[in-house]
């Protein structure tokens, strides 16, 4: 006891100020050593090259309002060219009196995924809600009920398209991927041959020749007078091509699985599905968190891709603001502009993908 | 032990087996594992085996509950015979539970989940009957307050212990033990062989592949060596430890018991 007596009054003494504050974390981390010092003033240097022009370019000297003729003028940045397109590049050839429905859409979509962010409230409740929102999402984007005019599917275009393939595409391709990749580690030889070829030939081919097929050559095989919605064409491509690479990156973490975890649940009398779903897929999916979300990740950025078969997806859109003459030539601002677009929804995905590795951890 | 009336009132029953094994041959690829095996195990009797290592111990008790296929002969238990049929191996798989060197508890489930798993996929016992029977078992191998820990957060002679208690949740017939106790460190093999035996004493059914040979002595009926495949010799402990009949068992046991 007495011991501790006299030791209280070192307890809350507080550390030395070099230690601790800006000075000490800079002192700790930028200039511990000399060689460290000097890259630290080095890469100090470089920045300021680099992000002082930045700065006065973007925000500095920037037009915020002025038409695209008054900046033409200047030497700044020219962000007008975003709010006065906003509604091309965002709806696309949407008719501007019906936006506010691709709005909504998109609204209710954002307070779906936000909403799902939280694990705590995945439940059965949750799922319909889903199911619900994406039956209004549908209606919306569509009309035709309840005295929404009628909007065909070709009139559809920038964020909802791009968003609509991606969450459609990325939400298919999972689980197809999770199947295909248990189809290959069957032990029954048809199943397992033909999702051998069918990942390798999918992998085999770019995603773009793929969109191709959709379009152009798939169409020839159907019977006269049937067509097949060219979104939804470039939909199922999408689909396809993710999936093959998400089988092959969970088939790694189906691998990773030690023997011993399939004989317990055998030896339990688990027949193979039950296996699966409790036991292995579980671990799996989990040790594969990480490179699933990046494959997920390109995947949604591929989305892009589609403009070659002329789908007016958000970047598509805001590059054909650019043939206006009056706001050619600010293509850094327009591609800045979706290159966040694309940043956000990215950062949202591999922010989450990391909280929920944190909270399935188990201790070991 | 081996001559209190128990065993001879389980001797005395005539084809009352629970397991038969009958002219069991196994191969891995062209590798003879098991050889000519024969055994005959009678409910309530508990049989250790031992062997060098490679000796197919593993192997052999693993075929009992489909583990591993066998290519020759017959394994029997409780009437029902293995073979391609799916819905006899659930049925055997249902009635013998294993233990296995490496615990094999899954990691993504808490202890409590673990043990629940079996009766209520399996056996489709409501959630709450299985989760009563869980704790039951979880207080009697001793570790009732770790049920909402993972585990990764338990020691090996704990997990050890969470793995027998979920096997016997599913009330099988038969325990087949692998090595329960030799990935253990010392100071832990104690409080997993006090489980077995406090199952031994109530009358379970099990195969014991161990080098615990104190463990042997005073829980086993009779004890078996493998070697190369084969069934060496079947003994009582007594006679197994004072006077085996092989030599290759002499030779076993003096370089295990030094
Ligand atoms: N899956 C397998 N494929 C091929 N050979 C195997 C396989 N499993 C085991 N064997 C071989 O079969 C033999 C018997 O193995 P088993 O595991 O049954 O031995 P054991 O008596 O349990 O030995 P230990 O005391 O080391 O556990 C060994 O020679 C082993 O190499
Ligand atoms: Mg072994």
């Amino acid at each position: 006891m007495a011991v501790i007596i006299h030791t209280e009054e070192h307890v809350n003494l507080k550390p030395p100020t070099s230690t601790t504050g800006i000075i000490g974390w800079v002192r700790a981390n930028l200039c511990n050593t000399w060689y460290n010092s000097l890259f630290s003033l080095l890469i100090i240097y470089i920045l300021w090259q680099v992000m002082a022009p930045f700065i006065n370019w973007a925000l500095i000297n920037a037009n915020w309002t002025s038409s695209g003729a008054e900046c033409h003028q200047s030497g700044g940045a020219c962000w007008s060219i975003i709010h006065a397109n906003i509604r091309f590049i965002l709806f696309g050839f949407y008719p501007p009196p019906e936006q506010w429905r691709p709005l909504t859409a998109m609204i209710i979509l954002f307070s779906l995924l936000i909403a799902s962010r939280n694990r705590n409230w995945w439940s059965k409740n949750l799922l319909y809600t889903w199911l619900a929102g994406l039956i209004i999402m549908g209606l919306l984007m569509k009309g035709g009920l309840f005295g929404l005019t009628s909007i065909e599917s070709d009139q559809w275009g920038g964020l909802p398209l791009t968003l609509m393939l991606s969450v459609f595409g990325l939400a298919a391709a999972y689980p197809l991927g999770v199947a295909l990749a248990l189809g290959r580690q069957s032990r029954l030889p048809v199943i397992k041959s033909l999702t051998v070829i069918y990942i390798e030939m999918i992998r085999g081919v770019p995603l773009i020749s793929l969109l191709f097929m959709s379009a152009i050559i798939f169409p020839l095989f159907l019977p006269e007078g049937i067509t097949i919605n060219k979104i939804l064409r470039a939909q199922v491509a999408i689909i396809m091509f993710t999936a093959a690479y998400v089988a092959e990156v969970v088939r790694g973490g189906l691998q990773a699985m030690p023997k011993g975890q399939y004989e317990a649940a055998d030896s339990l009398g688990l027949n193979y599905f039950q296996t699966m779903r409790l036991i292995i897929l579980p671990q799996a999916l989990k040790i594969v968190i990480p490179p699933t979300v990046s494959v997920l990740i390109s995947a949604f950025k591929d989305t892009s891709l589609v403009v070659i078969i002329a789908l007016y997806d958000v970047l598509k859109t805001t590059q054909s603001t650019l043939s206006n003459p009056q706001w050619m030539g600010f293509s850094t601002e327009a591609y800045l502009f979706v290159g966040m677009i694309y940043f956000v929804c990215c950062y949202f995905m591999s922010t989450w993908s990391r909280r929920l590795e944190i909270e399935l951890h188990t201790g070991r | 032990m081996n001559e209190s009336p128990k065993i001879e009132d389980i001797e005395a029953k005539p084809d009352n087996a629970i397991i038969k094994i009958i002219d069991l041959h196994k191969w891995f690829g062209d590798f003879h594992v098991l050889k000519d095996i024969n055994l005959e195990v009678k409910p309530q009797e508990r049989i250790v085996v031992c062997g060098p290592s490679g000796s197919g111990k593993s192997t052999m008790i693993r075929c009992i509950n489909r583990l591993e296929e066998h290519q020759r002969g017959q394994i029997i238990v409780d009437g029902v015979e293995l073979s391609n049929n799916l819905k006899n191996i659930e049925k055997i798989r249902e009635e013998v539970g294993m233990v296995f060197q490496h615990f094999n508890l899954f990691p993504h489930l808490t202890i409590l989940e673990n043990l629940t798993l079996g009766p209520i996929w399996v056996k489709k016992v409501p959630r709450h009957e299985a989760e009563e029977l869980a704790m039951y078992y979880l207080e009697k191998v001793q570790i009732a307050e770790q049920a909402k820990k993972f585990p990764g957060q338990l020691s090996g002679g704990q997990q050890q212990r969470v793995a027998i208690a979920r096997s016997l949740c599913m009330k099988p017939k038969v325990m087949l033990f692998d090595e329960p106790t030799s990935a253990l460190d010392p100071e832990m093999v104690k409080e997993v062989l006090d489980v077995m035996i406090s199952l031994a004493h109530e009358g379970m059914t099990m195969i014991v592949v161990t080098h615990e040979m104190g463990f042997a002595k005073s829980v086993a009926h009779r004890v078996m060596f493998m070697d190369e495949g084969r069934i060496v010799e079947t003994n009582t402990p007594d006679n197994f430890f004072d006077h085996p009949e092989h030599e290759r068992t002499q030779l076993f046991l003096s370089q295990i018991l030094h």
